[in-house]
C-alpha cells in the first residue's frame, strides 16, 4: 500500500484530505458531494448527472462486486472524480467482468481511496457541498486549495450540453451515439404501444430501459431539439430527462418543454422536473448539500403511501413560486403552498395556479426535509418527479410512475394514484 | 394514521427461559416494546417466565407474571387480566407458539382478545413451509426444490428426485432444533427420525440442498397503510449449511450488485405483501448461487428475530420499539427516527461502517457431541463488532468473543491440527476462521481458500490482506514500525496485543509505542444515515480515521463495563446488572456510559445509558473510550468475569475503580490469604489445598480425604471442574490438568457430600451490609450452583442455621472490605455451615433475588457505589415474612448436543433460568418445571433406577409417586429396594443385559418419568444411555434424589389444580402471593 501514489482532496474552504490513488493519474475538478447509496457504485458513476462532481462514496467498501457492461448507465464515467474509504482490489460477483481498479484505470478515471469518507461527508453536510480538486500529482494542500477556488462552480454552467447527445437515435435499435460497449438495452417490447421523444440531457439508460419495458418506443433527442422537431417525430408523449448541473443554466431546455406543454402528454425525471417547473413559471434553488441516495422518503400525497426513492439533484423546486393557490382545490386549507410540511400534516396535495398554464397540482415531497420531489401540471397532461423512479441504483418503489406515464398516453386519469410501492419486475 | 382508541389493555408475551436458539434479544426486544406501548397511554400486561429479564422488572409492564409461558398459565392471566389485545410477535418463538395455540383453542375468542401485529394466518402461512411455498410459487419467487415426509420412507422417496445432499427441516421447531444434513441415507434415516420425533406436527421438510450457495438475509418492516421498508441487509460469511444463529454474518450485504440486492429487496417485500404481514418486522433468507445468481426464497419470520435485535443494533434502527407502535396503528412516516429526531422512520438506514457478528460456543461443556456447524444451532450467544471496514471489524469480534483470544490468530494461542488441516477449512466449525487464516500465513491462495471453505473470496481477500499486514511486521522491532506501518496495522484491525505477539514486546509497549507516534484511535457515531443527518444520540464505535465525533460532556459521569457475550456461565443476569446499573447512577445524576458488545442485549440499546460505545471488552479497547470519556469512576462488578479481570490492569493504568478495591476481590480469589480471613473470622470451610503435580495431589487427597472437589484455579462456569470419589480418578484428572495448563495449579476442596447449598446475595457499603436473599438449593451440594434450583426463603434450613449463614455473610463483607454486592456459597452439613466461596461482586442470582424479594440489589449496589450510604436508602427488612415461595430453577441445553451427558455436575451447563411463584414450595417448584418443560407427566410410568448411596432415599419418592397413581419401573437394584419397602414395582432389564431394555422402553414412549442418579463417572454406561436416550425423547429426566422429592411434590400440586398466578404487583416487597 505504500508504495502506491497519493492522491489529494482539496475543498474550496481549505479543507484537504490525503488518499491513495486506485484510478488514473490526473488532477480533476468538480463540486464534492455524497452518495448514501450502499449498493450501485457503477450506476453512480456512469450517471451523467453527477458531470462536474467529485463524487464521495459513504459505504466504505466499494468495488466489492466489480464491474460489468450491463450495469452501465450510459455510455462512460461521468462524475470527475471518484472518492472512497475503500476501493476493493478484487472483484467478487458472477457478472463482474473486471475489478473496479482496472476500470478506473482503462477508463482514466481519477479516483481516491483511504480517505475519511465520514469526515468529508460531515464537512459537506455542514458547509454545504463545494467545489473541489482531487489531484495525483500535486500534494501541496495550498496550492491545491487555490486551484479549487480557481475552478469552475456548477451554478449558471450549462453542463447539458456536454453530456447530451448530438445526434437522434432510438433505443434498442440503433446503438447510442458515441457508445463503444454492448448496450443492455432491457426486455424490449415486442411491438411498441406508444412513440416517445426524450430529450436527453445526460438520461440514464435505466430510464430508457423502463420506457421500453413499458412497451414504449423511445426516441432521443438532443437537448437543443425544437417543439416543432420533436412533434415532426409524431410521439405519444414526450419525456425529460435527469442531466447534471444548474437548470437555470439551461433556458432553452424549459422553453422547448414549454411548447410542448398541453400538446402531447408529458413526463420529466429530475432535470425534467425542474425544467416543468421553470416552464410553469416556478423557480429553482440550491440545496445545501443536496440529495444523493437510494434511500429518501418521499410521501405521495395522492395516496398518502411512502415511497422508498433513489435521488440524485442538488437543485430543487420552490412550490410557491409557481402561482397562488387554489383554496377550493386543495381541500380547502388556506396555508401557504410553500409550507409542505403543513401539507404533509394535513394529508391534502395542494393546487396552485400557474399564470400560463392553469392548475398545478404538489404530488410528492420528501419527508426528510420537506422539499417538493413531483408536481403535476393538472390542465397539461404533464407530471414530474424530482427523484428517480427508473432507480438504477435504488429501490423500485416508484416504478409505478413508467405506467403512470402510458396511462397518461392512453389517456387515464388519476394516473399518480397506480400502485404506489408495488415494485415492478426487476 | 394515529394510534388505535379501541384497546387500551395490551397483553405481551415473553419467550421465557434462555434457550440455545432464543436468548436475551427477546428480552430487549420485549422491554422495548413494552416501553413505547406504557409511553404511549396503554396499560401492558406481561407473561414471561424468566426472573433475569429487564422485561420483568415490575416498572416495565402495569401487570408482571412471571409465569410459566404456556396456553394453560397464560389463559388464567387473560382470564384476569381480560386484555384487549395480544401482541405475540415480541416473545420470539415460544411467544408465538403460545399465542397460536390460544388462539387455535378459541382462548381469545372466548375472551374477547385480539391478536395484533400478526394475525393467526399470517402466523400460519410464515411458519408452515408447505403454506410458505405455495406463496412464494404464487409470486414467482423460487424456493428450494422440496418434499414432506411424515416417515423414513416418505424421506427416501423424496430424496430420489432431488438428491444428496438434503437438508432435513422439522416443522415448528426453534432455531432448527432438530434439522441436519443428510449426505447418504443412513445419516437421512437418523437425521428425518429424530426430525419427526422433535417436531409438534411429527412432520419434517427434506429439501434440494443450497449448501455452498450465498446466504442472505433481509430485515423488512411494514405498517398498515402498506409503507414497507428495509432495515437492514445481512450476508452471511459462512455459505449456505450453517444455521444463521451459527454463521459469522456481516452487514450490509457486501458482494451484490444493486440489480441483484434490489431483486432481494422486491422479493422481500413482495413476501411481506403475500404472507400478509400488515404492521411489523419481519426477517427474510434467501440463498444465491455463486455460479449463476439464481435467487431462492428460503424462509421468513414473521416476527422480531434475532437477526432483528442484530439489525436494531448495526443500524440504529430500534425494530422492535417500532414494530410495537406499528402493531396499535401508527405508521412509519408517523414515527420519528430515534436518532436523528429531525426525519421519520419510514426510511432506510445507510450505514457507513461494517458490522460482523461472530457466534460464540460451548463445546467444551458437552464433550461427546459433534462439533461441526450444521443447520441446527448450536452457538449459545454471539459477540457484534463495528468498524469502518471489514476487516478492522472482525478482529474486534474475534477479539470480543471472550475466548482468550486477542484477534484472528498471532496472538501466541494459535494451534492446529495439522492432521486434519484441510478438514478444519472443509467443515464449518468454531475454529475455521483461523484455520483460513493460517491458510493464507501458509501462502494459499483466495481461489484456493474460497472453494474449499465455499467463503466468497471477497470476505476471503479481506483475510488474506489482514495476514499480508501482519507478515510486513511479523519479526520487526517494535519501535522500528513507522507512524504509516502502525497506523495500517490499526487500520486493518490488528490488536495491541498481536502487535506485541508480532514485535516480541509486550501490550503496554504497544500502547505506549502507538501513543508516542500519534496513532489514536477516533470514534464515529452510529447514525442510521451515514451522516446525512446530524444525529443526537450518542451511539460509538471505535476505528482509526481522521475525525473524532466522540464529543464528551464534562458531566459527572460513570462508566459501566459490560459482560460480553452470553456463554454457559455468564448470561442475561450479568447484563441486567449492568442495565440496572445504569438506570440507578442515571437518577442519581450521574452520565452514564456503556461499554459491551453482546447484541443481544438491553444494555447495548443505545436507550439504557447516556452513551453507548459498542466495544470489546479488552484492556486496549476499555482503555481507548476511558482515555476519551475521562469518566470519574468505572464499573467493573456487574458484568461477571469479563469486567472483573480488567479491574487489576485498568487500575494499574490509573482508572478509578469505583466499589469494591480490586484487591479485596483478588483477597476473596486467593485461597491462602482467604483461608487466612475466615479463620480470623472462625468461619467454618472444607480442608483444601493446591497441588501442581500428581504426587502433591496425592498427598493432599490423603491429608483430607476423598471425596473431592477437583478443579483448575482459573474457571469460569465450574469449567473442568469434578469431583474425585478415588485416587485413581484423582490421579487420571490430574495427568490430563498439568498437561493442558502446567502454569496454573489444581484446587483440591473435601467435598461435603450430601450437603445442602446456600447461596446468598447481598450488598455492603463498607459499614453495614444488608442480605437481599438466602437461597436454599434443592440439588445437594456438588451440583454447581447456577445448575441447581434454588428457593427463596430456604424451605428446609432451621432458623439459627439461616441466623448464622446471615452473621457469616455480614462479618465476610466487612473483613474483605467489600463495597457494594457480594455473593456467598455456603454448604450445611450436619447443623454445620460452611464457607466455599465468595465471590464479592454481582452474581447469576442476583435478578432472581431482585424478583422475588422486590428490592433491585444491583441499583442498590450501584448506589453504595455512588457514595450513597444503604442507612439512606429505605429498604425493607431483610428478614420479613415474604409470605410466598420463590423457586428458580435452571434450564439445561442438552437437546442441543446429542452424545453428551445430561447428567449434572460441577460444571455448569445450563444456559438460562426460569422462575415460579407460588404460596407453597411445591406448587412453586411445579411451576418452575412447568415454565421449563412446558409441561409435566401427570401420571403414566415413572422409570426409577439409583446409585447404591441414594436406595434408601428414593423410596419415600418412589411411594409418593405409587399413590400419585404413577407405575414403577425400575432396573433390578432399585427394584429391589423399593420392593423390600413394599412397593409394587416392575422390573426392567438394563441395556446391557439384553432386549428389550429400558432404552427400549423409553423410545416406544412407555416412560413419563425418568429419576436416575449416575452411578460414576464412566462414560457410556447404562446411566448414560438412559439419559441421552430421555432427552432425545423429551422426557422428564431427573438426575439427583432432591429433585425427585421436589418434582414428586409439584406433580402432587398441579395435579392438585392449585397453581395459580400471581402478578410481581401484587407481591410488593412485603409479601403475600
Amino acid at each position: 500500500m505504500s508504495d502506491s501514489a497519493r492522491a489529494f482532496l482539496a475543498l474550496e474552504d481549505g479543507t484537504f484530505f490525503e488518499g491513495v490513488s486506485c484510478g488514473a493519474p490526473g488532477e480533476v475538478f468538480g463540486e464534492a458531494v455524497f452518495n448514501t447509496s450502499m449498493t450501485g457504485y457503477q450506476e453512480v458513476f456512469t450517471d451523467p448527472s453527477y458531470a462536474g462532481q467529485i463524487v464521495v462514496m459513504t459505504s466504505p467498501h466499494i468495488g466489492n462486486y466489480g464491474v460489468n457492461a450491463a450495469d452501465m448507465e450510459s455510455s462512460g464515467v461521468f462524475a470527475s472524480g471518484f472518492v472512497m474509504r475503500e476501493c476493493s482490489p478484487v472483484a467478487s460477483n458472477w457478472r463482474a467482468e473486471e475489478s473496479l481498479r482496472e476500470f478506473f484505470a482503462r477508463n482514466r478515471v481519477v479516483a481516491a481511496e483511504g480517505i475519511d469518507t465520514r469526515r468529508l461527508t460531515r464537512h459537506i453536510r455542514e458547509a454545504g457541498a463545494m467545489r473541489a480538486v482531487l489531484s495525483t500529482v500535486d500534494a501541496d494542500p495550498a496550492s491545491l486549495v487555490e486551484k479549487a477556488r480557481a475552478s469552475l462552480g456548477l451554478v449558471g454552467r450549462d453542463l447539458v450540453r456536454e453530456v447530451a447527445v448530438t445526434e437522434r437515435f432510438t433505443w434498442g435499435s440503433e446503438v447510442p451515439p458515441g457508445c463503444e460497449l454492448p448496450v443492455d438495452t432491457g426486455v424490449l417490447p415486442a411491438e411498441s404501444r406508444f412513440r416517445v421523444v426524450a430529450f436527453d440531457s445526460g438520461i440514464k439508460w435505466n430510464i430508457l430501459r423502463r420506457l421500453a419495458e413499458a412497451s414504449c418506443e423511445v426516441i432521443v433527442v438532443p437537448p437543443a431539439t425544437t417543439a416543432d422537431e420533436a412533434l415532426a417525430l409524431a410521439p405519444d408523449g414526450v419525456f425529460f430527462a435527469n442531466g447534471p448541473g444548474d437548470p437555470a443554466a439551461v433556458p432553452y431546455l424549459y422553453r422547448t418543454l414549454g411548447d410542448l406543454l398541453g400538446k402531447r402528454p408529458l413526463f420529466g425525471i429530475c432535470l425534467g422536473h425542474q425544467m416543468l417547473s421553470l416552464a410553469l413559471g416556478g423557480e429553482t434553488y440550491k440545496l445545501k448539500y443536496g440529495h444523493h441516495g437510494g434511500n429518501q422518503p418521499v410521501k405521495n400525497l395522492l395516496t398518502g403511501r411512502v415511497e422508498i426513492t433513489s435521488q440524485n439533484h442538488g437543485f430543487c423546486v420552490d412550490f410557491a413560486s409557481i402561482g397562488e393557490l387554489i383554496l377550493e382545490e386543495s381541500g380547502g386549507w388556506a396555508l401557504d403552498p410553500g409550507d409542505l410540511a403543513g401539507w404533509v400534516r394535513v394529508g391534502v396535495p395542494p393546487v396552485v395556479r400557474s399564470e400560463r398554464y392553469g392548475r398545478v397540482r404538489l404530488t410528492h415531497v420528501n419527508l426528510n426535509d420537506m422539499t417538493v420531489e413531483g408536481l403535476e401540471a393538472l390542465d397539461q397532461r404533464a407530471f414530474s418527479v424530482q427523484y428517480h423512479p427508473e432507480a438504477a441504483p435504488g429501490p423500485h418503489d416508484a416504478a409505478y410512475l413508467f405506467g403512470s406515464f402510458v396511462g397518461l398516453m392512453h389517456g387515464d386519469g388519476e394516473t399518480l394514484e397506480a400502485g404506489a410501492g408495488t415494485p415492478a419486475r426487476r | 394514521m394515529p394510534r388505535r382508541d379501541d384497546i387500551s389493555k395490551i397483553l405481551l408475551i415473553g419467550s421465557g427461559p434462555i434457550v440455545i436458539g432464543q436468548a436475551c434479544e427477546f428480552d430487549y426486544s420485549g422491554a422495548q416494546a413494552c416501553k413505547v406501548l406504557r409511553e404511549d397511554g396503554y396499560e401492558v400486561v406481561l407473561v414471561n417466565s424468566n426472573p433475569a429479564t429487564i422485561m420483568t422488572d415490575p416498572e416495565f409492564a402495569h401487570r408482571t407474571y412471571v409465569e410459566p409461558v404456556t396456553p394453560s398459565f397464560v389463559e388464567k392471566v387473560i382470564e384476569r387480566e381480560r386484555p384487549d389485545a395480544l401482541l405475540p410477535t415480541l416473545g420470539g418463538q415460544t411467544g408465538l407458539n403460545c399465542a397460536v395455540a390460544l388462539a387455535e383453542t378459541g382462548v381469545l375468542e372466548r375472551y374477547g382478545v385480539e391478536l395484533i401485529g400478526a394475525r393467526l394466518e399470517v402466523i400460519k402461512k410464515g411458519e408452515d413451509r408447505r403454506l410458505f411455498a405455495e406463496a412464494m410459487a404464487r409470486i414467482g419467487l423460487d424456493t428450494p426444490r422440496s418434499g414432506y415426509a411424515y416417515s423414513v420412507s416418505d424421506a427416501e422417496e423424496i430424496v430420489a428426485s432431488i438428491g444428496y445432499p438434503a437438508v432435513i427441516r422439522p416443522s415448528f421447531t426453534m432455531g432448527g432444533a432438530g434439522g441436519g444434513i443428510a449426505y447418504n441415507v443412513d445419516e437421512l434415516r437418523s437425521v428425518v427420525t429424530r426430525g419427526i420425533a422433535l417436531s409438534p406436527a411429527g412432520e419434517v421438510l427434506v429439501e434440494e440442498s443450497v449448501i455452498g450457495w450465498k446466504e442472505y438475509e433481509m430485515e423488512v418492516m411494514r405498517d398498515r397503510n402498506d409503507n414497507a421498508v428495509i432495515v437492514c441487509s445481512i450476508e452471511n460469511f459462512d455459505a449456505m449449511g450453517v444455521h444463521t444463529g451459527d454463521s459469522i454474518t456481516v452487514a450490509p450485504a457486501q458482494t451484490l450488485t444493486d440489480r441483484e440486492y434490489q431483486a432481494m429487496r422486491d422479493a422481500s417485500l413482495a413476501i411481506m405483501r403475500e404472507i400478509g404481514v400488515e404492521t411489523g418486522g419481519s426477517n427474510v433468507q434467501f440463498a444465491i448461487d455463486p455460479k449463476d445468481g439464481r435467487l431462492v426464497v428460503i424462509e421468513m419470520n414473521p416476527r422480531v428475530s434475532r437477526s432483528s435485535a442484530l439489525a436494531s443494533k448495526a443500524t440504529g434502527f430500534p425494530i422492535a420499539k417500532f414494530a410495537a407502535k406499528l402493531a396499535v396503528g401508527y405508521t412509519l412516516d408517523e414515527i420519528p427516527n430515534d436518532i436523528t429526531r429531525k426525519t421519520p422512520a419510514s426510511f432506510e438506514p445507510s450505514i457507513d461502517y461494517t458490522v460482523v457478528k461472530v457466534p460464540r460456543w460451548a463445546f467444551e461443556k458437552f464433550p461427546g457431541t459433534d462439533q461441526a456447524l450444521s443447520t441446527r444451532m448450536k452457538s449459545v450467544g454471539e459477540v457484534m463488532a463495528i468498524g469502518r471496514t471489514f476487516s478492522e471489524a472482525l478482529g474486534k469480534a474475534f477479539r470480543s468473543l471472550e475466548t482468550g483470544r486477542t484477534g484472528l490468530g498471532v496472538d501466541g494461542k494459535d494451534a492446529f491440527d495439522e492432521e486434519h488441516f484441510e478438514r478444519y477449512l472443509a467443515v464449518p466449525n468454531e475454529n475455521r476462521p483461523f484455520y483460513m487464516a493460517e491458510a493464507f500465513r501458509r501462502g494459499r491462495s483466495v481461489e484456493e481458500v474460497s472453494a474449499l471453505t465455499h467463503v466468497d473470496p471477497w470476505f476471503c481477500e479481506q483475510m488474506r490482506r489482514m495476514v499480508a499486514v501482519e507478515r510486513d511486521i511479523a519479526g520487526r522491532a517494535l519501535d522500528t514500525l513507522d507512524v504509516e506501518q502502525m497506523r495500517i496495522a490499526k487500520r486493518q484491525g490488528l490488536s495491541d496485543a498481536q502487535i506485541a505477539y508480532l514485535t516480541g514486546s509486550v501490550e503496554a509497549e504497544v500502547r505506549a509505542r502507538r501513543m508516542d507516534l500519534d496513532v489514536r484511535p477516533t470514534f464515529k457515531s452510529v447514525d442510521t444515515c451515514a451522516a446525512e443527518f446530524e444525529a443526537s444520540t450518542p451511539y460509538y464505535y471505535k476505528t482509526y480515521e481522521d475525525e473524532d465525533e466522540a464529543c464528551p460532556s464534562d458531566r459527572r459521569k460513570v462508566m459501566i463495563l459490560g459482560a460480553g457475550p452470553n456463554r454457559i456461565g455468564q448470561g442475561i443476569e450479568f447484563d441486567y446488572c449492568c442495565v440496572h446499573a445504569a438506570y440507578a447512577l442515571s437518577e442519581l445524576g450521574y452520565e452514564t456510559i456503556m461499554v459491551n458488545c453482546n447484541p443481544e442485549t438491553v444494555s447495548t440499546d443505545y436507550d439504557t445509558s447516556d452513551r453507548l460505545y459498542f466495544e470489546p471488552l479488552t484492556f486496549e479497547d476499555v482503555m481507548d473510550v476511558f482515555e476519551t470519556e475521562r469518566p470519574s469512576g468505572v464499573l467493573v462488578t456487574f458484568g461477571g468475569q469479563t469486567p472483573l479481570k480488567l479491574a487489576r490492569s485498568l487500575e494499574a493504568a490509573g482508572v478509578p475503580i469505583l466499589g469494591t478495591r480490586p484487591e479485596a476481590i483478588d483477597l476473596a480469589e486467593d485461597r491462602k490469604r482467604f483461608a487466612e480471613v475466615l479463620d480470623r473470622l472462625g468461619i467454618r470451610y472444607p480442608a483444601a489445598g493446591t497441588a501442581s503435580t500428581v504426587a502433591e495431589a496425592i498427598n493432599i487427597a490423603k491429608r483430607i480425604g476423598y471425596p473431592l472437589l477437583v478443579r483448575p484455579s482459573y474457571v469460569l462456569g465450574g469449567q473442568g471442574m469434578v469431583i474425585a470419589y478415588s485416587e485413581e480418578y484423582l490421579v487420571r484428572y490430574m495427568e490430563r490438568a498439568t498437561e493442558v495448563s502446567p502454569d496454573h495449579p489444581v484446587l483440591l476442596d473435601r467435598f461435603l457430600e450430601g450437603a445442602i447449598e446456600v447461596d446468598v446475595d447481598a450488598v455492603c457499603d463498607g459499614a453495614s451490609v444488608y442480605i437481599g436473599g438466602v437461597m436454599e438449593h434443592i440439588e445437594e451440594a456438588g451440583i454447581h450452583s447456577g445448575d441447581s434450583a434454588c428457593c427463596i426463603p430456604p424451605f428446609s434450613l432451621g432458623a439459627e442455621t439461616v441466623a448464622r449463614i446471615r452473621e457469616h455473610t455480614r462479618a465476610l463483607a466487612l473483613e474483605i472490605g467489600v463495597m457494594g454486592l457480594m455473593n456467598v456459597q455456603f454448604a450445611v452439613k450436619d447443623e454445620q455451615v460452611y464457607v466455599l466461596e465468595v465471590n464479592p461482586r454481582a452474581s447469576r442470582t442476583v435478578p432472581f433475588v431482585s424478583k422475588a424479594t422486590g428490592v433491585p440489589l444491583a441499583k442498590v449496589a450501584a448506589r453504595v457505589m455512588a457514595g450513597v450510604r444503604l442507612a439512606e436508602m429505605d429498604l425493607p427488612d431483610e428478614e420479613r415474612e415474604l409470605g410466598r415461595f420463590c423457586v428458580k430453577e435452571a434450564v439445561m441445553p442438552f437437546g442441543r448436543f446429542p452424545g453428551s451427558d445430561s447428567v449434572l455436575g460441577p460444571e455448569m451447563k445450563s444456559t438460562g433460568e426460569v422462575m415460579g411463584v407460588a404460596a407453597d414450595f411445591p406448587s412453586a417448584y411445579a411451576k418452575s418445571q412447568l415454565a421449563i418443560d412446558y409441561s409435566l407427566p401427570d401420571g403414566g410410568t415413572a422409570f426409577i433406577s439409583v446409585c447404591d448411596r441414594d436406595k434408601r432415599a428414593i423410596v419415600p419418592v418412589a411411594r409418593h409417586l405409587h399413590h400419585l397413581g404413577f407405575r414403577i419401573l425400575s432396573t433390578h437394584g432399585t427394584a429391589r429396594s423399593l420392593k423390600a419397602a413394599g412397593i409394587p414395582v416392575e422390573e426392567v432389564l438394563k441395556v446391557h443385559e439384553g432386549r428389550p431394555n429400558v432404552v427400549d422402553a423409553l423410545k416406544n414412549g412407555d416412560v413419563q418419568l425418568v429419576v436416575n442418579t449416575p452411578f460414576g463417572r464412566e462414560t457410556r454406561s447404562d446411566g448414560y444411555h438412559i439419559r441421552t436416550a430421555a432427552v432425545e425423547h423429551g422426557i422428564t429426566n431427573i438426575t439427583t434424589v432432591s429433585a425427585a422429592q421436589a418434582v414428586t411434590q409439584a406433580i402432587e400440586a398441579m395435579l392438585s389444580g392449585r397453581l395459580d398466578v400471581v402478578a410481581l404487583q401484587d407481591m410488593g416487597t412485603e409479601g403475600g402471593a
